[in-house]
């Protein structure tokens, strides 16, 4: 008999942590890389968005305090920007909507399959980005089938999705669509099934589960879903690039040709300076919101 | 072979003493067991002893080898993991062998196979660990440490992923190894049974010390600690006043009743003490036949609040007039009606059988704080059934 | 009703995934065609011309080169200083954790295009000559945070156990990491690996922005694209979409093999 049992709970595995100098040494190289080649480009792209035109030569620039770089750069290029994140914002939201069916299905209802279902999810990003991204020239054309679709019904403002910006969002919410779903299933996954029972044992019914349980808990796949889908869209140019006109260019498109074509360096430097402030703010103020700090 | 010699073992995390000044000797060849509840010290010790901890302080000697200092892998000491750490890469034959591997004997075939046919899994040599049920990864994990024929065998709550049928099972299969290699054994385990099922001598830690130490009837037939009353099955404790001696006993009274403890049983130093008894050495009777009992038994009058029949015996909870809940195991030898609630009874039992305690003492220490709360809710609960 | 639920969500899963393919299959099929203009968009007639004579279109085939040789010197390093940095995340106590923290993160949270131009602001103050090293430089920086995020997972997964299981077995420290953890951790470096390459062969805006006058395969296709995509490229995609595929499923049913194995034993 022995009525008193003290079970010895389940520890967390807590790993031993030394305090050498290897744990230096490990992290030197990789840092200095990262520090040299991602953080100090920063520092220079600041400078440069700063820098003056040297009087009398076209394309020199030369050290500055021109503030007034930004101001122009945005007065000029703002639709610009607003676009941008407009774009991004709806196919981030689309992609969400695509994205959470199957991300729930895989990680529920996959089973066995599950490895090779989310397999099936990367495999798109082996093939060619920018082929991907042309061939949707050939699937939305004027005369294909889907453009014929949706005016039929007298949908579409220009009669045509290719070369406007429904083709552009359209590109975006394809391309980053694995960013949404992967993130969405590893915190589905994470979600016990028993929950779900309880719920509809606790007399919900599915739409009230999926809204007070399922939704509630994945909620860190969708924060990092949206970040990861949201970024790259808004500062992508390819999809404005490939399948919009000239009047559905993004922020990226006004940064790479005043870079490499026009040799805007200032202009560029501050439009790229500026895209990721308002980025980091977006991506820190959202976290937050969503509660979800420890995704950092 | 030579005797483990722990000295004034000290190990803080921060400012919490995992483990207190811990001196203690493992006699050579003993099956010795560490048991308390969790956070105890138990596994840190454990730890010590094989590298895996640095002490705070204190000496580690095998025989008159000190080994504080040496690393783990420099150490003639194994550990049987808890759930085992058998390398998932390897098949179990490289799993065995991977001490000998390391320290670079040449042939380890003729010891990995005669190791396997001890554990009796010669059939599996070439598995991997995941496809084998959790007896066999334990057997596994047993034949990896003893391969390296160590001085001394640390078993980390060996036996806790296990079943009850398999535990009961594994227990004798390593008493019997124990037996036929004859290396000390030191088993670290929460669970009372097992360790006085198997070990020939059994610690009880608490907070970083041993509160008691000996044989396992030894320690559970005379508790010296309140925590070890407690700790090791179960105690019915009634705190009293010493008022005298007669002859080998002192007699102690607490709530008007007089009470026998042989002088030879307690541990109190000073006049408060606490009565202790087994509830397996009390028998209830029928208040009426209250009569039948001894005229030397220790006895309580009480009424019996609850009783829960479990097949070879039957507890009864019995609460005194000074609303105290005593627990009584009774074999259920008893031909024809037993006790039922709210019956008034009689408990009695033999002076012998009693023990004297230490009354400065917390006389819940040592109980599971579960427990403790179970019965403060049905104290709670109980005046509505009234 | 319960039923029509359930098989809805499977019905649209289905129709997501296929979604995900279409544009492929599109790249696929139009890598036989002949088109009748400088365009291949719209299927005119089957040929196998492509496929044939893979490298037929001058910089094809170079292009595709040169991104196969960066993918894999990127790969390499990016690999290398990622596990290192993992390795000190998961096993080392060190100040400034949270500053490191961030140097991983934010490569991750940074559009490309800013990355690219930063970089490109770096290269030109520097007057550093641009051209396949500084396209490598890139590639190990963006590289470096998914590899030690990758192999960071797979190390934090990883039983301590048995790595104090091997030091008590009389293993060393660098016995106890080249028979326990590395082969353990193995797995999540080759992964780590496989998608550092296949990020640096198919990056284009990073690489643009510090190519210079180099053409990497995702430059080329870029050029192309203004005066009509060469059919080769479409063959070239779809091939190594294919090995590519190929190589994750192969590696798959490995994996499930085991585990059937496992559960016939």
């Amino acid at each position: 008999m022995s009525p008193i049992l003290v079970a010895e709970s389940a520890k967390p595995v807590v790993v031993a942590q030394r305090r050498s100098r290897t744990g230096y040494i490990l992290l030197f190289p990789g840092l200095t890389w990262l520090a040299i080649f991602f953080a100090i480009p920063f520092v220079t792209l600041f400078m440069t968005s700063l820098q003056q035109p040297v009087p009398g030569k076209l394309g020199k620039y030369q050290a500055g305090f021109e503030l007034s770089n930004y101001a122009n750069a945005m007065a000029e290029y703002w639709p610009q920007f607003l676009r941008s994140f407009i774009y991004a914002g709806i196919a981030t939201l689309l992609a969400l909507v695509i994205a959470y069916p199957l991300a729930y299905f895989i990680a529920m209802k996959g089973g066995r399959w599950r490895p090779l279902l989310l397999v099936l999810v990367i495999a798109p990003s082996f093939a060619s980005f920018l082929l991907r991204t042309y061939a949707w020239r050939t699937i939305l054309a004027d005369e294909g089938p889907i453009t014929s679709f949706f005016n039929a019904l007298h949908l579409l403002p220009d009669d045509r999705i290719l070369n406007t910006g429904i083709a552009v969002v359209a590109g975006l919410t394809y391309n980053f669509l694995p960013f949404m779903i992967l993130p969405l299933y590893a915190a589905i996954e994470k979600i016990d099934p028993r929950l779900i029972e309880a719920s509809s044992d606790l007399y919900s019914s599915a739409a009230t589960t999926l809204r007070k349980v399922t939704w509630p808990l994945s909620l860190p796949g969708v924060v990092a879903g949206t970040l990861l889908t949201f970024i790259p869209a808004a500062g992508d140019y390819i999809n404005a690039e490939l399948l919009g006109s000239t009047k559905d260019r993004m922020i990226g498109n006004v940064i790479q040709t005043n870079f490499i074509e026009f040799r805007d360096y200032p202009t560029a430097s501050a439009l790229s300076f500026v895209l990721m402030a308002v980025i980091l703010v977006l991506v820190f103020t959202y976290i937050r919101r969503a509660g979800t700090e420890e995704l950092l | 072979m030579e005797d483990l010699h722990l000295l004034n073992l000290t190990k803080k995390f921060g400012d919490v003493a995992a483990v207190d000044d811990l001196t203690l000797t493992i006699p050579a060849g003993s099956f010795f067991a560490l048991l308390g509840a969790s956070g105890c010290g138990k596994t840190t010790t454990l730890r010590m002893v094989a590298g895996l901890e640095d002490p705070t302080a204190g000496t580690i000697r095998i025989g008159a080898k000190d080994i504080t200092n040496l690393r783990a892998f420099q150490r003639p000491v194994n550990t049987v993991f808890q759930s085992y750490a058998l390398f998932p890469h390897l098949d179990i034959f490289e799993n065995v062998a991977f001490g000998l591997r390391r320290r670079g004997v040449k042939d380890v075939k003729t010891p990995v196979n005669q190791m396997l046919e001890l554990v009796e899994l010669s059939a599996l040599a070439r598995r991997k660990p995941t496809q084998l049920s959790g007896g066999q990864q334990q057997r596994v994990a047993v034949a990896r440490a003893l391969i390296n024929e160590p001085d001394v065998l640390l078993l980390d709550e060996p036996l806790g992923a296990l079943d009850l049928k398999l535990r009961r099972q594994m227990q004798i299969e390593l008493k019997r190894i124990q037996n036929e290699v004859g290396t000390t054994f030191v088993h670290v385990t929460h669970d009372q049974e097992e360790a006085m099922t198997m070990a020939d001598t059994v610690a009880i830690m608490n907070a970083g010390r041993i509160e008691q130490m000996g044989n396992p009837a030894t320690i559970y037939e005379l508790p010296k600690t309140v925590f070890v009353a407690n700790f090791l099955g179960q105690s019915n404790l009634i705190t009293g006043t010493a008022q005298g001696r007669n002859g080998d006993d002192i007699l102690v009274s607490a709530h008007g009743q007089t009470y026998a403890v042989p002088a030879a049983r307690s541990t109190a130093a000073g006049d408060s003490i606490i009565v202790g008894v087994r509830p397996e050495k009390m028998t209830v009777l029928d208040a009426p036949d209250g009569h039948k009992a001894p005229a030397s038994h220790n006895k309580i009058l009480g009424r019996v609040t609850d009783v829960s029949y479990a097949g070879v015996s039957t507890q009864y909870l019995v609460r005194t007039p000074w609303e105290q809940e005593l627990t009584v195991f009774e074999q259920n030898v008893i031909v024809g009606d037993r006790c039922s609630v709210g019956d008034e009874v009689l408990l009695h039992w033999a002076p012998e059988h009693t023990f004297g305690l230490d009354g400065k003492q917390d006389v819940h220490a040592g109980v599971a704080p579960e427990v403790l709360d179970l019965e403060a809710a049905a104290l709670a609960l109980e005046p509505r059934g009234e | 009703m319960r039923f029509i639920r359930r098989n809805l969500l499977g019905v649209i899963a289905i129709l997501v995934l296929v979604y995900l393919f279409i544009p492929i299959a599109v790249v696929a099929v139009l890598s036989f065609n002949k088109p009748s203009g400088k365009f291949n968009i719209s299927w005119t007639q089957f040929s196998t011309d492509a496929w044939t004579n893979l490298c037929g279109v001058p910089g094809v085939c170079s292009s595709f080169i040169t991104s196969i040789q960066i993918g894999i010197i990127s790969t390499l390093v990016a690999t290398a200083l990622g596990t290192m940095i993992a390795f000190a995340l998961v096993r080392y106590r060190f100040r400034g954790r949270s500053t490191t923290n961030l140097l991983i993160f934010l490569p991750m949270a940074t559009p490309e295009v800013v990355m690219g131009s930063s970089l490109l602001a770096l290269f030109l103050n520097l007057r550093f000559p641009l051209g396949q090293w500084t396209v490598v430089i890139a590639h190990i920086m963006f590289i470096i945070s998914f590899v030690v995020v990758t192999v960071k997972a797979r190390l934090q997964g990883l039983d301590p156990k048995l790595e104090e299981a091997a030091r008590d077995l009389y293993a060393n420290p660098r016995a106890t990491f080249r028979y326990v953890t590395l082969p353990l951790v193995a797995p999540g470096i080759a992964g780590a690996a496989l998608l550092g390459f296949s990020l640096s062969f198919d990056d284009f805006i990073i690489s643009y922005f510090n190519a210079g006058t180099l053409v990497t395969f995702p430059i080329f296709i870029w050029g192309a694209a203004q005066r009509g995509i060469p059919v080769q490229v479409n063959a070239l995609a779809t091939l190594v979409f294919v090995v590519a595929l190929l190589i994750v499923l192969g590696s798959q049913l490995v994996n499930y093999r085991r585990r059937r194995k496992l559960l016939s034993a």
